[in-house]
């Protein structure tokens, strides 16, 4: 490290950036973690700064090389700590010469590589990890075709990324308080939301837990711990360290997860968000999934950071750069994070890194600005699904005749489950009524009594669907 | 003699003597216990906010200053030394940030009570309370459920300009899923803010920077720890039978004062506290006009589509026949507030404007 900083054309801090990169030293980390790896680019700050709000890293590690002849042992006391002078005039770069690298453990091909670190995977765990993959993926696919065929007004699947969706509730505990932004059913379906739930709201009929108020995919469930989710961008972040606020007021085992976009990253409510987790010392997961497009806006429009994983370090949080496509890498990286979120009370910010192989919704068509072979070239060469697959293979936990069997498994589930789901009954005209309040008030009984009369007095105005 | 303490307690704001002599010829026509004791409204909602941290340890306080500083306005004073920095949270300034933080720490069962500096600062804020906190129990059916109190000064000051001086009563009030309340008495203050606090909804709590200082008698029973008043009804502060009055907030006071010269007049006014913007207490209000047959509301904040704007539909909808004149209404000048004192005086709702217009409605004069 020493020799790195003589050369000193570069700032000092641009060298300690480049040398702390992933977020945790294999010794302090869980003993879950498996490695064959004796050194490498994975050391970095040992002692989490439980008590003192105030100590700024970055600074200790500068004032402790004083020894070096520009920093002529000057500092300044400044409010947050230390601050060393320097007497060259040294602008940091507005980015590392190197990009942030990206943690895996599988290549392209499925294969496990040498190096690698990660949390073992138990054979059921493994297996249900990659049937739940392939049952998020059949069930956006049967979803979208049924939108196209005019049975569904809307939906927004999720192709390209399962193992994001899959491997972080894997990593999870059902504890975990989750606020999703919408392209993360595959949370739900880990959980144990069945494809008739799904259906159901998507179809928005009286099964529906949301009680046929809002668009299809906007999921959401009390038990499961999945927040509803709220179609406004990135909203969920500053709610998500309210949330970890509480878990941590209450002494819960349990941390917040929140997923946002490359896109949602551009918003304030994140800047707002990350700011105060790292303040208020909140359990949270902020997990981006970095899929490459905001609708039609490329992440080159979108920021000229590299990427949203450097964003953390400006707010004093700690970060990892995951490859979104490789479920163990995601699994890994989730699990350590969710351990020192809640152990050391901090946040965590994950980017995986990946693609959004489907439009952006069923009112998108993406091939009006990106082309078809980048799209294939996603879909082909780094498909999650495949990935996994060979792995899991190669344990001997999987084969084709398992796979056919679960396909046509959950073919037949899907199309009972949106045949169910499109005869059952819409909900109750009371339910136009209710929740707006816990009791609803007078104003309200009196507008329901008012249009139910309406509706008796021109019943041909009124559609015969609705049960009153 | 009312005319012009009226005037000079506009210009510069109130101070407890001249209210005090104002007052005295006010406590026979109310209807307030006969306790001796006065309160100001800071120290009532600041007792309102103690009490209920006490009761429930899921409530807690966030907003800017509202720790080590005492609050901007004191309203939280002494709250950090009794219940620590935990419970009274000092925020980073970002309006949009800890008001996102709160709603997703009422979504996880804790009760914020969160603080604007002045709900001018809340527009920074408004989509989390409109589209996370307002809307979250519809949208989830029910699943989830916001029990979140926002608060702080709404409306003019004195000399504050245009970004510092709005009413947001009218637009928080047309969002359904929110409660909107706007005390006036130290005893409103007290009241609303507990049962606000112990609504399961989120509630939007519109105070008064000009009205922390006034000072109001109190009754024991509003003193205790476990009073509290219904939300969603109005409070009838005089009653009269010539011209019903409809106000809120710090136009109650101007509604009282308008009453006494009108009575010197021979014209008995009814004066009605909202207390409640939303739900609004139409039927107190419908009573009252078809007692009355004339209407006057009056508000602070902007005319059109104004909290006057929807009683006047309310009346006309529901009372019409029982209407002797045309409803009146007395709102701000439409205009940003302007800095100047005497043009800030102008743009807002003074006694005489109130005098005039219910003499309009009585047909006393054009």
């Amino acid at each position: 490290m020493a020799q790195h900083l003589k050369s000193s054309s570069k700032s000092i801090l641009l060298n300690i950036l480049r040398h702390n990169i992933g977020f945790s030293s294999p010794s302090h980390a869980s003993r879950h973690l498996r490695h064959n790896l004796p050194h490498g680019p994975l050391s970095t700050r040992l002692a989490p700064n439980l008590i003192t709000r105030y100590c700024n890293t970055m600074v200790d590690t500068l004032s402790s090389i004083g020894s070096h002849e520009d920093t002529n042992s000057q500092v300044m006391d400044f409010p947050g700590g230390k601050v060393a002078f320097t007497p060259e005039i040294h602008f940091i770069s507005e980015s590392n010469e190197e990009r942030v690298p990206c943690y895996r453990v599988l290549d392209d091909n499925g294969q496990q590589l040498t190096n690698s670190q990660f949390v073992p995977v138990s054979k059921e765990i493994a297996v249900k990890m990659y049937s739940d993959m392939v049952t998020l993926q059949m069930m956006d696919n049967i979803f979208y075709e049924a939108q196209r065929q005019g049975r569904l007004s809307f939906y927004a699947t999720a192709f390209g990324e399962e193992a994001i969706n899959i491997a972080s509730a894997a990593a999870l505990s059902p504890d975990d308080v989750i606020f999703p932004q919408y392209r993360e059913p595959g949370v739900l379906l880990w959980r144990g939301f069945t494809l008739q739930e799904f259906a159901n709201q998507c179809f928005g009929n009286k099964s529906d837990y949301g009680k046929g108020r809002q668009m299809p995919v906007h999921y959401g469930s009390n038990k499961l711990n999945y927040f509803t989710v709220s179609a406004t961008i990135a909203t969920q972040l500053p709610n998500a360290v309210g949330a970890a606020y509480s878990l941590k007021m209450d002494g819960k085992d349990a941390c917040a997860v929140t997923f946002f976009g490359d896109g949602g990253s551009s918003e304030g409510d994140f800047h707002a968000a990350l700011n105060f987790a790292a303040v208020m010392e909140a359990p949270v997961l902020f997990i981006c999934r970095n899929n490459g497009w905001a609708i039609s806006t490329p992440t080159s429009d979108q920021f000229r950071s590299d990427g949203v994983v450097v964003k953390g370090r400006a707010y004093g949080i700690r970060s990892i750069r995951v490859d979104g496509n490789d479920a163990l890498a995601m699994y890994s990286a989730v699990h350590e994070a969710r351990e020192m979120a809640i152990r050391e009370r901090r946040p965590i910010l994950i980017e995986a890194l990946t693609y959004r192989v489907g439009h952006h919704s069923t009112s998108d068509d993406s091939t009006r600005y990106r082309s078809a072979d980048e799209i294939e070239w996603w879909n082909k060469a780094r498909n999650p699904l495949s990935r996994f697959r060979t792995w899991v293979e190669s344990n001997g936990w999987w084969s084709d005749e398992t796979e056919s069997d679960l396909r046509s498994r959950i073919k037949k589930e899907m199309l009972e489950a949106i045949r169910v789901a499109e005869k059952t009954e819409k909900p109750n005209l009371n339910h136009m009524f209710s929740d707006v309040y816990d009791v609803p008030p007078l104003n309200l009984r009196e507008q329901e009594l008012l249009v139910r009369q309406a509706i008796k007095s021109h019943p041909l105005d009124y559609p015969s669907d609705v049960p009153l | 003699m009312w005319g012009i303490l009226g005037r000079r307690a506009v210009d510069g704001g109130f101070s407890a003597s001249s209210l005090r002599r104002m007052r005295s010829g006010l406590v026979s026509a109310r209807s307030y216990a006969a306790g001796s004791k006065e309160m100001t409204v800071r120290d009532a909602l600041n007792s309102a906010i103690d009490e209920e941290m006490s009761a429930d340890p899921k409530v807690f306080v966030m907003g800017e200053e509202v720790g080590q500083y005492q609050g901007a306005y004191k309203i939280s004073k002494g709250l950090l030394e009794k219940y620590g920095p935990e419970r009274v949270y000092d925020t980073p300034i970002t309006e949009a940030g800890f008001t996102g933080i709160g709603v997703g720490a009422a979504y996880a069962g804790l009760k914020p009570v969160v603080e604007f500096m002045t709900f001018n600062f809340s527009m920074q804020a408004i989509d989390h309370i409109i589209n996370s906190a307002a809307k979250s129990n519809y949208m989830s059916a029910g699943q989830i459920n916001v029990p979140i109190v926002f608060r702080g000064p709404n409306g003019a000051a004195a000399g504050v300009g245009a970004q510092h001086s709005q009413c947001y009563a009218a637009w928080y009030a047309s969002v359904p899923g929110l409660k909107v309340l706007a005390p006036y008495s130290a005893e409103d203050a007290r009241g609303l803010l507990k049962a606000a606090i112990r609504d399961p909804d989120p509630v939007v709590f519109l105070e008064n920077e000009l009205l922390y200082g006034e000072s109001f008698p109190i009754s024991e029973e509003a003193l205790d720890s476990s009073f509290c008043l219904p939300i969603g009804k109005a409070k009838i502060e005089r009653e009269g039978k010539d011209v019903t009055i409809t106000t809120f907030s710090k136009m109650v006071g101007f509604a009282l004062k308008a009453a006494e010269k009108l009575a010197e007049e021979g014209i008995s006014a009814e004066v009605i506290n909202l207390r409640s913007i939303r739900p609004l207490d139409r039927a107190t209000i419908n009573a009252s006009v078809r007692k009355t047959s004339r209407l006057v509301t009056v508000e602070e904040g902007f005319p059109q589509h104004g909290v006057c704007a929807e009683i006047c539909a309310s009346v006309v909808e529901e009372s019409f026949s029982y209407l002797d004149a045309p409803v009146e209404r007395i709102a701000g000048a439409d205009v940003p507030m302007p800095y100047a004192a005497n043009l800030e005086r102008l743009a807002l709702p003074q006694v005489e404007d109130i005098v005039r217009a219910a003499k309009r409605a009585c047909f006393r004069s054009k």
